[in-house]
C-alpha cells in the first residue's frame, strides 16, 4: 500500500475514533451514566469513600491547582523512594540494584510529569516492582493528571459563570477508571495477540547458534506499553523503546500503537466542542492541529523516502526497522513528537535533518499539535488566547473567546505560561552548549551536535520524552538540568492555564452577535496556525538555523556531520 | 473651536522638538518596548564610539546601526508628540475662553448687593449673578431666570441656546457667554474641576490613563520583548558552539528588529488620536474605558425624537370633507399656514405647493394673520369676509360649532391609529377637511440601523408615544425593538434585562430622571444641555446635545480598537521578513548553505543588517498617519472585518517588509553605505 494512502486511512480512523471517544469522555466528566458505570461505578464510589473525597464539590482554580501539585509531589516522592530502594524490595528476579540519586530524581520527575524521558534503560536498571508499582502507576496517573487539568481548563472556558473548575480527585479517578483503564485493556490484548510478552518471569538465558550466551529480557510488557501510548507517556519497557521487537513486533501492532498515541488528544478537541455546546469550536481546534500534523508528517515522509543526496541512497533506512520501513517510521516520528508521547520506533538521530527539524518544532511550540493527553488542548488554548487577543481587536471589540473577555489578567497569565518554552529550551540549551560538563553529553560535531542538545531540551521542556539518540543524558549535569526543566515545562503551564480558566469562569458571558469575533471556520483556523508559527516556531528559528537547517543545507552541498 | 485635521507646519517642528525632549529616561520608562530600544541604542552607541576611538574595522557600520536605532526611538517619540500636539493646539484655544473675570457673588438668591470676586475663587455651592455679555465663569446650574447663552466656544454651534431654571435645560458651562437677560447661577464645579478644565486635560493627554485593552496589549508587548531577549542573548552561546562569533552590534540590531517596535512606538499615539477624534466630534469622555466600552456595545437605546425622527411632525396628506374638493382644502390650509412659522406650519405650506404648483411665489398671506394661542388652540388668517382656521380636531369642531362628517371622522381615527396627528381646517362654520401630520423619519436612518445590525448592534427606540404609534414608527425606521410610553423605570429595567443577557448597553439622555439609567448603562451619553445629575451619571458628554452622536461614539470606539489590533498584527507579522534578512547575514560565513535563507537576495551581510534596521525605523514614521487617522472602518460583520483586516494588515505585514527591506538594501548598496 502506498504510504500516503496509508496515512489517509490512519487519519480517517483516528478522527472517527477520537470523535466517538469524545462522546463517552464528555459523559464521564459530567458524571453521567455510561455503559461502564455498572462495572466501575461501585469501585469509584468505594474509592471516594475510602479517600474521603467529596466528588461533587467543585473547586476554584487555586484549590484545583493545589490538588494537582500535592498529588504529583506525593507521586514523585513515592516513585523516587521505589527507584532508590528497588534493590532491597521484592519482585526483582534479575537482582537490579537501586538507582543513583540523580538518575532517580530525573526518572521520577520524568514519569510524574508525563514526560517519560528515560536517561536509564528499563530492562537493565528497573526491577519489575519499579516498572509496575512505580512507572506503570505513574503512566496512568500522570496521564490522568493531564486529562483532569485539560477538563478543568475546558470547564473554565466553557462552563457556567461561577461554577468552578470541577473536582480534581474526581476528574483524575474518572480519567483512570473510565478512559485509560478500559482502553489499555483492549490495546494490551491486541498487543499480546501480536506477540508482546506479558509475564512476571525473569529474563530468558539462551545460547545462540554461534554458542554465545545471550540474555533475552522480557516481563510484563504488553500492559505497560498500552498505557505508555494511550497516556502519551512514551517510556518504553525496553531501552530501545518501540523499535524493540518485543515492544512492537508487527505492522499491525505499530498501527494500533500509533493510533493509541493520538486517540485521546484528538478526542479532547471534540470534548472541548461538546462542552462548549458549539461543536464547531472543537472542530476548529482539531483542524488547526490536524493541518499542522499532516504538514509535519508529509515533510518527514518526504525527507525519509526522498533519500540522502550525500550518500546517494534512495530511502533513508539508517536507524530504522526493516519491518516498518521509512513510511511507518515517519508516521510514528510525526505522531510521537506531535503528541508529546516520546516513544520511538526508529532512531530520530539518524533521520534527515529536515525531519529532525519538524520533530523539534513539534515539541518547541509546546506540544500543541494534539500534544499530551489534556495537555495538548490546554497548550493550544494558550495560543488561542493569544491569537484571539492579537487579532480580536481588529473587529473593533474587546477580544473575547466563547463570550468571555480576554483582558489584562488573562494576557499576563498567558505570557507567563508562554515564556516557559523559550526560557527552558533556549536558556537550558545555551548553557548546555557552553558548559564543559554538559558538552560531554554531545556525541556529534557541528550542527548535528547542536541538534542533539536542542532535541533533548525541547523534549524535556515540552514533556515529550523522546530522545534524538547520540545524546548522553545520564550524566549528573543532564539528569539534574533536564529534570528541573521538565518541572518547568509541566507546571509553569498548568498553573497559569488553570488561573486563566478560573479567571474566565468568573466572567459574565457576552451574548453572541454578528459583531462577535468568529472563532470557528477556516479564517480562524488559519489565524491560529499562523499564531503558532510566528509566536511559537519563529522564536526558535535562529537556533534551528544553526542546527538542523544548517545541516540540511550543508547536506544538499554534500557535507555531512 | 474645531481645528482642521491637517496640522499646520508649526505642529511638526514642535513635535520634533518634543521627540528629543522625550528621550529623558523617565519619559521613556512609560513604554517598555521603546525604553528597551533606547537602552539598546545607547549600548550600540558606546560600542560605536569605542570602535571609533580604537580605529577598529567596521566602526562605520556600527555607527550607522546605532544611528538608526536612535532614529527608531525618535520616530516613536515623534508619533506620540504629534498626537499630543494636535490636542495641545485645541487645548490652547480652549484655555483662551477660560479668562479670569470678576463675577458678582451673591450671599443669597435675592442679595441686592453682590460682592465682586475673581472667577477663579468660586467654589461649588456659591451663588452668582450673570448678565447679558458676561462670560459664565464655571459650570453651574440655573436657579432663577431665562436667558439665551452663546455656547459656540465649547460646541462650535453659533446659534444661542435657551437656558432656564428648572427642567432639563438648567445647566450652563464655564466658558460660554450669556447674550440676553440675566441668570442667577449655583456653581456646581470646584476650581480646576470644571468641564472646561476636564476637556483641556483630556485633549492635552495630560490626564490620559491607559485604557484596559491598552494595558493588556502593553503586557503582551513586554512579554514578547522578554522572549526576544532570550532569543538574542542565547543565540551568542549557540553560535559560539557552532564556531561563529556574533558581534554585539549584530545581536543588538537583531533584537531591536524583532521586538514589536512598530506597535510599541505607535500605541500611545493611537490612543491619543482616538480620544482626539472623539473630542473633534464634540464628545467629552470621562474615562478612556468608556470609549473602549463604546466599541463593545451590543444594544443602543435611542430616543425617538431627534435621533430617529425629526423633532417635528410634517404634513403628509390632505383629506377633504364630504362635498369639498381637494384644491379648496389645500388652498385654505395653505392660506391658514402662510404666517405660521412653526415647522408644522411650514410643512403644510410645502406640501400644498407640491400639490398645487401654482401656489409657488406667494409668501405672505393677504389679510390679518391669527396667531396660535393657548386659549383657542387655533391659528389661521382673517381674510375679507371669511375666517380660515386650522388646529386640533376638538378645537376646530368647537370653533365651527359642529362635528366632522362620519367619513371624515373615520379618516381622523385612521390617522391617529397609524401614529400620525390629525388637524382640521375650517372656513367660518364649515369643516373643509383634515391634514395628516406625521412623524417623519430622518433620511438615512433606516440604512444606518441596517449597518448597525450588520455589526451586531441592536437598536431600541425609546418613545413616550402609545404602543400603536410607536410600533408604526419603529417598523418604518427599521429598529429592532421599541419601548413605548417609556418611563425612566422602564428604561432602567430594559437596560438591566439586556445586561443580564450578556449585552453591553449604550444610551443617551438629558433629564434628571434619566440619571439612574445613564449610570446603569455601560455607555451613557449625556447631553450637554442636560441637567447636572444626568451629566454626572453619564460617562460621556455630548457638547452638541445631539442624540445621534451615540452612533458616532460607537464608531470611534471601534475604530480605536481596530487600529490597535491592525498595527499589532502588522508589527508581529513583520518579524518573519526580518529573520530572513538578518539570520543568513549572521550565519552565511560559517554555513554557506544557509545562503538559501537569503530569499530577498540582499547584497551583503552588512547591507542586510543595516536595511533591516532602517526598515524598522522607517516603518514607524510611515505608519504615523495611519495611527493618527485610524484604520479605515466600514460597518460590517465581525467575520467580514476580520477577513478584511487580516488580509490587509496580517498578510500585508508578512509581505511589505520583504519588499521594503529589499528596496532599502538596493539603496544602501547604491549609496555605498554598506
Amino acid at each position: 500500500m502506498h504510504d500516503l494512502l496509508g496515512y489517509f486511512l490512519f487519519c480517517a480512523v483516528l478522527t472517527a475514533g477520537g470523535w466517538a471517544l469524545a462522546g463517552l469522555m464528555t459523559r464521564v466528566y459530567a458524571a453521567e451514566r455510561t455503559p461502564l458505570s455498572p462495572v466501575f461505578g461501585p469501585l469509584e464510589r468505594g474509592f471516594y469513600r475510602l479517600a474521603g473525597i467529596r466528588a461533587d464539590v467543585s473547586q476554584g482554580w487555586k484549590a484545583y491547582a493545589l490538588a494537582v501539585l500535592v498529588f504529583n509531589l506525593t507521586g514523585f516522592v513515592a516513585l523516587y523512594a521505589i527507584l532508590r530502594l528497588q534493590g532491597a524490595l521484592p519482585m526483582n528476579p534479575d537482582r537490579i540494584a537501586g538507582m543513583p540519586a540523580d538518575l532517580a530524581f530525573n526518572t521520577a520527575i520524568s514519569f510524574v510529569t508525563n514526560t517519560n524521558w528515560q536517561a536509564s534503560s528499563g530492562e537493565a536498571q528497573l526491577s519489575y516492582l519499579a516498572q509496575m508499582a512505580g512507572l506503570t502507576v505513574q503512566n496512568f496517573v500522570s496521564a490522568a493528571t493531564g486529562m483532569a487539568v485539560g477538563i478543568a481548563v475546558i470547564r473554565g472556558f466553557t462552563g457556567e459563570r461561577g461554577a468552578g473548575l470541577g473536582n480534581f480527585w474526581a476528574d483524575m479517578t474518572r480519567s483512570v477508571l473510565y478512559v485509560l483503564l478500559p482502553l489499555s485493556v483492549v490495546v494490551a490484548l491486541v498487543l499480546a495477540v501480536q506477540g508482546v510478552p506479558q509475564t512476571l518471569l525473569g529474563a530468558v538465558h539462551a545460547t545462540t547458534v554461534e554458542g554465545a550466551d545471550q540474555v533475552i529480557a522480557r516481563g510484563p510488557a504488553a500492559a505497560q506499553i498500552a498505557i505508555k501510548q494511550l497516556g502519551t507517556n512514551g517510556g518504553g519497557f525496553f531501552g530501545v523503546n518501540s523499535a524493540h521487537p518485543f515492544e512492537n513486533p508487527t505492522v499491525l501492532s505499530n498501527m494500533v500503537q500509533c493510533l493509541s498515541i493520538l486517540l485521546i488528544p484528538v478526542a479532547f478537541c471534540f470534548v472541548f466542542g461538546r462542552m462548549a455546546q458549539d461543536r464547531r469550536q472543537g472542530w476548529a481546534i482539531f483542524a488547526a492541529m490536524g493541518a499542522m500534523f499532516v504538514l509535519g508528517l508529509v515533510v518527514i515522509w518526504w525527507g525519509e523516502t526522498g533519500g540522502n543526496a550525500a550518500l546517494g541512497l534512495g530511502t533513508n533506512m539508517e536507524g530504522k526497522e526493516q519491518r516498518f520501513g521509512a513510511g511507518l517510521s515517519a508516521l510514528w516520528a510525526a505522531a510521537t513528537t506531535a503528541a508529546s508521547n516520546g516513544s520511538v520506533n526508529a532512531m530520530h538521530d539518524s533521520f534527515m535533518p529536515l525531519s529532525g527539524l519538524v520533530e523539534m518544532v513539534n515539541m518547541m511550540i509546546g506540544e500543541v499539535v494534539f500534544g499530551g493527553v489534556g495537555a495538548g488542548l490546554y497548550g493550544m488554548l494558550l495560543y488561542v488566547v493569544l491569537a484571539v487577543f492579537l487579532a480580536g481587536l481588529m473587529v473593533g471589540r474587546t477580544p473575547e473567546y466563547l463570550g468571555r473577555k480576554i483582558e489584562a489578567r488573562e494576557v499576563t497569565l498567558a505570557m507567563l505560561a508562554f515564556l516557559s518554552m523559550p526560557l527552558g529550551i533556549l536558556a537550558g540549551g545555551a548553557i548546555s552548549a557552553t558548559v564543559p560538563a554538559a558538552l560531554a553529553s554531545v556525541q556529534e560535531a557541528g550542527p548535528h551536535g547542536l541538534s542533539e542538545i536542542l532535541y533533548a531540551y525541547s523534549s524535556a521542556v515540552g514533556n515529550n520524552g523522546s530522545a534524538f539518540g547520540g545524546f548522553g543524558a545520564a550524566t549528573p549535569w543532564q539528569t539534574t538540568a533536564l529534570g528541573l526543566l521538565m518541572l518547568l515545562g509541566r507546571y509553569a503551564i498548568i498553573v497559569p492555564m488553570l488561573a486563566i480558566a478560573g479567571s474566565l469562569a468568573a466572567k459574565k458571558r457576552a451574548a453572541v452577535t454578528s459583531g462577535t469575533f468568529p472563532t470557528h471556520g477556516p479564517l480562524f483556523v488559519t489565524l491560529l496556525i499562523l499564531t503558532v508559527a510566528i509566536l511559537g516556531a519563529l522564536t526558535f528559528f535562529p537556533v534551528l538555523a544553526l542546527g538542523p537547517i544548517a545541516e540540511q543545507t550543508a547536506l544538499a552541498a554534500g557535507q555531512s556531520f | 473651536m474645531s481645528i482642521s485635521s491637517t496640522a499646520h507646519p508649526g505642529l511638526y517642528t514642535a513635535a520634533l522638538r518634543a521627540a528629543f525632549a522625550k528621550l529623558h529616561p523617565r519619559a521613556l520608562m512609560g513604554n517598555a518596548v521603546i525604553f528597551v530600544t533606547a537602552v539598546t541604542a545607547g549600548l550600540t552607541s558606546v560600542l560605536a564610539l569605542r570602535d571609533l576611538a580604537i580605529g577598529a574595522p567596521g566602526w562605520g557600520a556600527t555607527l550607522q546601526v546605532a544611528f538608526w536605532l536612535w532614529v527608531c526611538v525618535l520616530f516613536a517619540n515623534f508619533a506620540e508628540a504629534l498626537a499630543e500636539g494636535r490636542g495641545k493646539a485645541r487645548a490652547d484655544s480652549l484655555r483662551a475662553t477660560k479668562a479670569e473675570t470678576m463675577v458678582r457673588l451673591l450671599a443669597r438668591e435675592d442679595d441686592p448687593a453682590p460682592k465682586s470676586v475673581p472667577s477663579s475663587a468660586l467654589r461649588a455651592g456659591q451663588l452668582v449673578r450673570v448678565e447679558a455679555g458676561d462670560l459664565i465663569p464655571t459650570d453651574a446650574e440655573v436657579i432663577r431666570g431665562v436667558a439665551s447663552v452663546d455656547e459656540s466656544a465649547i460646541t462650535g454651534e453659533s446659534a444661542p441656546v435657551i437656558r432656564e431654571s428648572g427642567g432639563d435645560r438648567c445647566s450652563v458651562t464655564g466658558g460660554t457667554r450669556i447674550v440676553s437677560d440675566s441668570l442667577i447661577l449655583k456653581i456646581t464645579a470646584e476650581p480646576g474641576k470644571s468641564f472646561l478644565d476636564r476637556m483641556i486635560a483630556l485633549v492635552e493627554g495630560a490626564e490620559r490613563q491607559k485604557t484596559p485593552n491598552e494595558i493588556a496589549l502593553n503586557i503582551l508587548l513586554a512579554g514578547l520583548t522578554l522572549i526576544f531577549l532570550f532569543v538574542v542573548v542565547t543565540l551568542a552561546p549557540f553560535a559560539r558552539y557552532s564556531g561563529i562569533a556574533i558581534p554585539v552590534v549584530t545581536l543588538a540590531a537583531l533584537f531591536v528588529t524583532l521586538i514589536p517596535t512598530t506597535i510599541g512606538g505607535l500605541l500611545s499615539a493611537i490612543g491619543i488620536a482616538g480620544m482626539d477624534r472623539l473630542v473633534r466630534a464634540n464628545v467629552i469622555a470621562k474615562s478612556g474605558r468608556a470609549v473602549e466600552a463604546a466599541g463593545d456595545v451590543d444594544t443602543l437605546l435611542l430616543d425617538k425624537t431627534g435621533t430617529i425622527t425629526f423633532g417635528n411632525r410634517m404634513a403628509e396628506a390632505f383629506h377633504p370633507a364630504r362635498g369639498v374638493i381637494e384644491t379648496q382644502l389645500v388652498r385654505a390650509a395653505w392660506l391658514a399656514s402662510l404666517s405660521d412659522a412653526t415647522p408644522e406650519g411650514k410643512s403644510i405650506v410645502d406640501l400644498a405647493r407640491r400639490l398645487i404648483p401654482a401656489l409657488t411665489g406667494e409668501t405672505a398671506a393677504p389679510g390679518e394673520p391669527v396667531a396660535f394661542s393657548a386659549q383657542t388652540r387655533l391659528s389661521g388668517v382673517d381674510l375679507p369676509g371669511r375666517q380660515l382656521r386650522k388646529g386640533a380636531v376638538d378645537a376646530v369642531q368647537r370653533f365651527v360649532g359642529r362635528s366632522a362628517d362620519p367619513a371624515l371622522r373615520a379618516k381622523i381615527d385612521e390617522i391617529a391609529r397609524s401614529g400620525g396627528t390629525p388637524l382640521l381646517v375650517a372656513q367660518d362654520d364649515v369643516i373643509l377637511g383634515a391634514i395628516h401630520l406625521k412623524d417623519v423619519i430622518k433620511p438615512g436612518v433606516r440604512e444606518r440601523f441596517a449597518e448597525l445590525r450588520a455589526m451586531g448592534i441592536r437598536t431600541v427606540m425609546i418613545t413616550g408615544d402609545n404602543p400603536l404609534t410607536a410600533a408604526a414608527i419603529a417598523a418604518e425606521a427599521g429598529v429592532d425593538d421599541f419601548l413605548a410610553e417609556a418611563t425612566p423605570e422602564m428604561k432602567l429595567d430594559y437596560i438591566r434585562r439586556e445586561q443580564a443577557g450578556g449585552r453591553l448597553v449604550a444610551m443617551c439622555g438629558d433629564g434628571s430622571n434619566d440619571a439612574p439609567a445613564l449610570a446603569q448603562a455601560d455607555v451613557g451619553v449625556a447631553m450637554n444641555s442636560g441637567t447636572p445629575a444626568a451629566k454626572e451619571a453619564a460617562n460621556l458628554i455630548d457638547l452638541d446635545s445631539d442624540p445621534t452622536k451615540l452612533i458616532e461614539v460607537v464608531m470611534v470606539g471601534k475604530q480605536l480598537l481596530i487600529s490597535r489590533g491592525a498595527l499589532t498584527t502588522f508589527s508581529i507579522a513583520n518579524d518573519v521578513a526580518k529573520y530572513f534578512a538578518i539570520l543568513p547575514a549572521i550565519f552565511v560565513a560559517a554555513f554557506p548553505g544557509l545562503g538559501v535563507l537569503n530569499v530577498m537576495g540582499l547584497a551583503s551581510p552588512q547591507s542586510a543588517l543595516l536595511s533591516a534596521v532602517i526598515f524598522n525605523a522607517l516603518i514607524i514614521v510611515a505608519l504615523i498617519p495611519l495611527a493618527l487617522r485610524g484604520v479605515k472602518y466600514q460597518p460590517s460583520s465581525a467575520a467580514a472585518l476580520l477577513r478584511r483586516n487580516l488580509s490587509i494588515y496580517g498578510l500585508g505585514g508578512l509581505i511589505v517588509p520583504f519588499i521594503g527591506i529589499k528596496a532599502i538594501d538596493m539603496a544602501v548598496t547604491a549609496l555605498g553605505l554598506a
